[in-house]
């Protein structure tokens, strides 16, 4: 098949960008949407020119590397993928696909389409963890925890910090980034003891590194790889106002 | 050289303890002046990181993807072993000891390969700690399933996505770690090379892979945890990222390597589709417990899985391993696929497949059961291939998993250079000729959490009296001049074929000919290939840009620059050993009824090899593997 590419090109965070150009007629429909993007790089390397730069590492939709706007949407069309996991033949044969950067004032583009999405490593170090050294720990089979419970706590850790959840949001808010953490831990017995404080630091956070507040507009549920649900915000929300108030 | 195991005195289930009671420590305040680089932000090199900032040494942590949560642990899918006995199904620290020593072929340590199940009883205990979501039973008790090659059900997970937790866990410790100011973070970060002083490791050099920059770090000690090397093969279920530099590097500088060609080929993955093919996704082993591998009895059949009568087809693990079936270890489930593929007996449009059936137990279990199992791999079946596995049988096929060779390490998982560590899957340790499932999660955990705090305190306790170097000393200065000599080679030659072509080709030979089976005119053929290969890399290579930008191409360029030479001492290891065992399947030497023929008389030995330069034959030291415990048996699955 045949497609027309417009990918956004641009050299570094303090140099201006815009859209390219590229058409592309050895496309396989078999070939996933990443290796249609080694295909055009090949190309380009060949007569030349400076190949898209792209993130991408486990190819198989569980780093979380992978990222950007295929189409408007954030790891393309289909829900629940990761754009490594997007195959061709979701697009049709001669069809034009705009591929961008994720966007956000709290993701500066380091080139074309990378981006540097520290600012979640820094959310995490504010307090997404349980204090626990390593070691000696208690024996596991003393802490019980119900299979409903356990398998709400996965739903929440599942979340694999792609960030198209910041990149769809209108006001860029990484709300369902944060909450899945918050929710992960404070499920649990083991996590449970440190939620207030961990709740308080991991917001405020998140609100230093320049992410927008959550309207509740839902979008990131929508475009979220991991179905990630937006009950985690709510979570994350009351597990805030109980710190709060018990705060003093 | 003769080479030391340092194996503790005293009876097997008693030498980890010895050793912990003997090893030296460093007092607490003398720690802070003893800066730790740890290359690797895997299972192994977090673990290692947050273990050894605990307990207050400064750390730098490197990894060249852009956060180390995304270190490719993360892909892990199937599990975590350990003795627990949990189930009460007879297993012991014991009894996983002989399995793991037996699946690995009698190819490792007795002493290393009992410390990995001894302190697999305390890896689920500390990951529990960390919040670790494994599954659990109604009743709040831990969940069990079994893998390939045991008979017992020791294997705990959190669905399909146990490395990811498991990862998360070390990952949250680490950034623990980060804000309280005692790790230094250096993501996307690649080492280039290593820097020895006075025959000690004491540092690092770096690319800033984001700005293109070289820098150094000097340190008192260097931990390689930068995983495997399976990416050599090209398709392979690594990440794109994996590479085998830091370990090369460090194997010119003077650390051994040992048995690197022996790689596992993982049974079922799906198979590949076209050229443009990148990667091979894993579809996990636990899929084994239900499903049943079969292909047709009638060569080149043409019709679709569910139109061939029961009768017509050919179950074959089940008919040459009767007792294990489905469940068969790796290495022998993988040849066993490539045996009938390459009889004529493949499925799939390119004929490089075999069935993987779920038919029997949705009918006996039901749908709703089957789906709440395996639900997860069954829906990333279908988004990779469209196809639906619940009315269909799944199409896979063997692929390039894991490393079981790499550096060289004693019982303190310390290099032949003193000061280099080596952790995780960049060590040849425990898992011999072949690795059984959800022990290398496990390998590289307990390397980390349990073993190096120990280990490396022994080693720093004898540095604190030397003088501290810095990263003016000459040996920095030198070492950088030749990482930005290799890169500029790389970016200056100018021609006409991209690094995929190189490392496509490469791929290709190795698969062939140091792939899952090897003869002697195979890996000398291989071997000739690699060389040409390599001379036209260095004459046609085209990388595009600088050294000093962000410039993916120049790091696969620096990959696979390596992989060309990793290749040719994959091919000598290979051809050396004149027997089969585990992963290592020489073609001259199998039994009548095609089973690895081990020869134990000649070859119990870890070949551990040593660089002698460029163009000279690489030198081999074996490492006799002596047996007190327990008698070497000739490894029957049927
Ligand atoms: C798809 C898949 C599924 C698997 N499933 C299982 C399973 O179910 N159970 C099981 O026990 N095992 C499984 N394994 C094996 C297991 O996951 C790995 O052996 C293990 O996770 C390796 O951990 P590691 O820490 O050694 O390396 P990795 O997790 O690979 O980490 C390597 C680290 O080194 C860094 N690095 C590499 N090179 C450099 C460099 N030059 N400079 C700087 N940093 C560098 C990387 O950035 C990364 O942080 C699986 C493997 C794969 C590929
Ligand atoms: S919540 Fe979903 S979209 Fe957001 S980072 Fe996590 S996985 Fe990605
Ligand atoms: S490359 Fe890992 S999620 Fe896409």
């Amino acid at each position: 098949m045949r497609v027309h590419l417009k990918i956004w090109r641009q050299k570094d965070a303090g140099t201006a960008g815009k859209l390219m150009d590229y058409e592309l007629d050895n496309v396989d429909n078999h070939m996933s949407f990443l290796e249609m993007m080694d295909t055009l790089n090949e190309q380009l390397i060949l007569k030349g020119e400076m190949p898209v730069e792209f993130d991408h590492d486990c190819r198989e939709g569980i780093c979380g590397t992978c990222g950007m706007m295929i189409n408007g949407q954030a790891h393309g069309p289909v829900p629940g993928l990761t754009a490594c996991q997007l195959h061709m033949r979701e697009f049709e044969d001669g069809a034009t696909i705009y591929v961008e950067p994720f966007r956000a004032a709290a993701f500066p583009v380091k080139r074309d389409l990378k981006v540097d999405r520290s600012a979640f490593d820094r959310i995490i170090q504010a307090g997404g963890f349980i204090t626990a050294s390593t070691g000696q720990p208690a024996e596991a089979n003393t802490i019980l925890i119900t299979h409903e419970t356990a398998e709400s706590a996965f739903d929440s850790a599942a979340c694999i910090g792609c960030g198209a959840c910041v990149a769809t949001c209108k006001n860029s808010s990484a709300a369902l980034f944060t909450s899945a953490k918050i929710a992960h831990l404070a499920k649990i017995p083991q996590g449970e003891k440190e939620a207030a404080k961990r709740v308080l630091k991991m917001v405020s956070r998140m609100d230093e590194e320049g992410f927008g507040h959550c309207s509740n507009t839902e979008a990131c549920e929508v475009e979220c790889p991991q179905g990630i649900s937006v009950l985690n915000i709510a979570r994350m929300n009351w597990e805030y106002t109980k710190a709060n108030l018990l705060k003093d | 050289m003769e080479l030391d195991a340092k194996i503790p005195e005293g009876p097997l289930e008693k030498k980890w303890s010895n050793y912990k009671a003997q090893a030296k420590l460093v007092n607490p305040a003398n720690r802070k002046k003893l800066p730790v680089i740890v290359v690797g932000t895997g299972l192994a090199g977090s673990s290692a990181a947050a273990s050894l900032a605990e307990q207050g040494y400064p750390v730098y942590s490197f990894c060249f993807q852009d956060s180390a949560r995304r270190a490719h642990s993360v892909a892990a899918q199937g599990g975590v072993n350990a003795a627990k006995n949990y189930q009460n199904d007879g297993d012991s620290v014991y009894r996983m000891f002989y399995d793991t020593l037996k699946g690995g072929d009698f190819r490792a340590r007795e002493a290393n390969v009992y410390r990995l199940a001894e302190c697999s009883l305390n890896l689920i205990d500390q990951a529990v700690a960390q919040g670790v979501p494994f599954a659990r039973e109604y009743g709040g008790y831990l969940s069990n399933r079994s893998f390939g090659g045991v008979q017992v059900s020791r294997t705990f997970y959190a669905r399909g996505q146990t490395g990811q937790q498991l990862l998360l866990g070390a990952y949250q410790a680490l950034m623990r770690q980060v804000a309280a100011g005692k790790v230094d973070l250096y993501s996307r970060h690649e080492m280039l090379d290593l820097v020895v002083i006075d025959g000690k490791a004491k540092g690092i050099i770096a690319r800033n892979l984001d700005t293109g920059a070289i820098e150094r770090f000097a340190a008192e000690a260097v931990v390689i945890a930068t995983g495997g090397f399976g990416k050599i093969y090209y398709l392979s279920t690594l990440a794109m990222g994996c590479n085998g530099s830091a370990i090369w590097r460090a194997h010119k500088r003077g650390a051994l390597m040992a048995c690197p060609s022996w790689t596992q080929i993982h049974p079922t993955c799906l198979p590949q589709a076209g050229d443009y093919q990148s990667k091979l996704t894993l579809m996990s082993e636990s899929l084994r417990n239900d499903g049943r591998i079969w292909v047709p009895k009638l060569a080149n059949e043409e019709r679709q899985a569910n139109d061939i009568p029961e009768e017509e087809r050919d179950y074959y693990l089940e008919r040459r391993y009767p007792s294990f079936g489905n469940l068969a270890p790796r290495d022998i489930s993988s040849r066993a696929a490539k045996e009938r593929i390459d009889a004529g007996f493949g499925v799939g449009a390119q004929r490089n497949a075999v069935y993987l059936d779920f038919s029997k137990a949705i009918q006996e279990q039901g749908k709703d059961k089957v789906k709440e199992k395996y639900g997860n791999l069954f829906s990333m079946y279908k988004k990779i291939t469209a196809d639906d596995a619940y009315t269909a049988p799944m199409k896979i096929s063997p692929a390039a998993h894991f490393s079981m060779g790499g550096l060289w390490v004693d019982y303190e998982l310390m290099t032949t250079i003193p000061g280099l560590f080596a952790i995780g899957e960049a060590n040849f340790g425990d898992h011999g000729a072949n690795r059984l499932g959800a022990n290398s999660l496990l390998q590289a955990c307990v390397d980390g959490y349990f073993i190096l705090p120990y280990t490396l305190a022994n080693y720093l306790s004898g540095e604190l009296k030397k003088e501290r170097l810095t990263i003016h000393h000459p040996q920095f200065e030198l070492v950088e001049k030749e990482v930005t000599g290799q890169l500029e080679r790389l970016c200056q030659i100018n021609g006409t074929k991209t690094t995929d072509y190189f490392h496509k080709q490469l791929g290709k030979l190795l698969y062939d000919q140091c792939g899952l089976s090897r003869s002697e005119a195979g890996l000398k053929a291989a071997i000739k290939g690699i060389q040409v290969l390599r001379e036209e890399f260095y004459k046609d290579l085209i990388v595009p840009g600088t050294q000093g930008e962000i410039n993916a191409e120049l790091e696969k360029a620096g990959r696979v620059a390596d992989y060309l030479e990793i290749a040719e001492l994959m091919c000598n290891d290979a051809l050396s050993r004149k027997e089969s065992c585990g992963a290592h399947f020489r073609e001259e030497y199998q039994t009548a009824e095609g089973e690895a023929l081990r020869d134990d008389e000649n070859y119990c030995y870890v070949s551990a090899w040593e660089w002698k330069g460029e163009n000279t034959a690489p030198v081999l030291h074996p490492e006799p593997l002596v047996f007190e415990f327990i008698k070497l048996s000739v490894r029957s699955y049927s």
